[in-house]
């Protein structure tokens, strides 16, 4: 299966893009997700191991299994207001 | 009346202190965050803000219920703005309004620290000298998803 994950603020300047889509094992969980990026190497391993993640813009918990076409967002700490 | 918005546009206060305030009223409140000068004594020269918009929409409208839930008060506005901001422009206005000013108070003080627990919304630190930073905020966890 695939999900877009979407990066932000220091994230997306290191990687150098706001986007990617992860193609999965049925099943696959946030946390096995977050290992995959951080498998590419390079500027992908400097990706926290426990991002907080929101799928389908909701925040959910590195044991979130992830469906096909899910929409995830690593969340760097947020610094709004 | 709940209204929330984000948006790229400058912020008018007056007119987000206008959406609250009803008849039954006694307090009607406005919050406004600014872009300060400094940041622990280093000369700051703007902000931008950077936000996971469609999600930060819809939480800020479930930010402004739960504020409504929580304290009573049924009137609340809240803005945020993205985009490069200026010294002393405003980032995000909260208007809140009730019978009593504890509610009104509560309310919008609730919606502030929520915002800044919660909201997918960063912030990157130009200074007058160096280069500029991402400042490094709360990490959300799912318990504080709605």
């Amino acid at each position: 299966m695939n999900v877009r994950v979407l990066f932000f603020a220091a994230h997306r300047e290191r990687l150098g893009t706001a986007e990617t889509v992860a193609s999965l094992p049925a099943g696959a969980t946030v946390a096995d997700l977050i290992a995959s990026l951080r498998d590419r190497g390079e500027a992908w391993a400097t990706l926290p191991a426990d991002p907080a993640v929101a799928v389908n813009q909701s925040y959910a918990p590195s044991g979130a299994v992830l469906r096909d076409g899910d929409e995830v967002a690593v969340i760097p700490p947020v610094a709004g207001g | 009346m709940i209204w929330t918005h984000v948006t790229r546009d400058p912020i008018d206060p007056a007119g987000v202190l206008a959406r609250v305030g009803g008849p039954e009223d006694g307090a009607v409140l406005l919050f406004l965050g600014t872009v300060r000068n400094q940041n622990q004594g280093r000369p700051v020269s703007g902000m931008d803000y950077q936000g996971y918009e469609d999600m930060a929409r819809s939480l800020l409208a479930a930010i402004a219920r739960e504020a409504s839930e929580k304290t009573g008060s049924e009137r609340i506005a809240a803005v945020h703005r993205l985009g490069t901001l200026a010294l002393g422009d405003v980032s995000v206005a909260i208007a809140a309004s009730d019978p009593h000013r504890g509610a009104a108070f509560d309310a919008a003080r609730y919606v502030i620290e929520e915002i800044k627990k919660r909201l997918p919304v960063w912030k990157r630190e130009h200074y007058l000298e160096g280069e500029p930073e991402w400042l490094e905020g709360h990490q959300p966890t799912p318990e504080t998803s709605p």
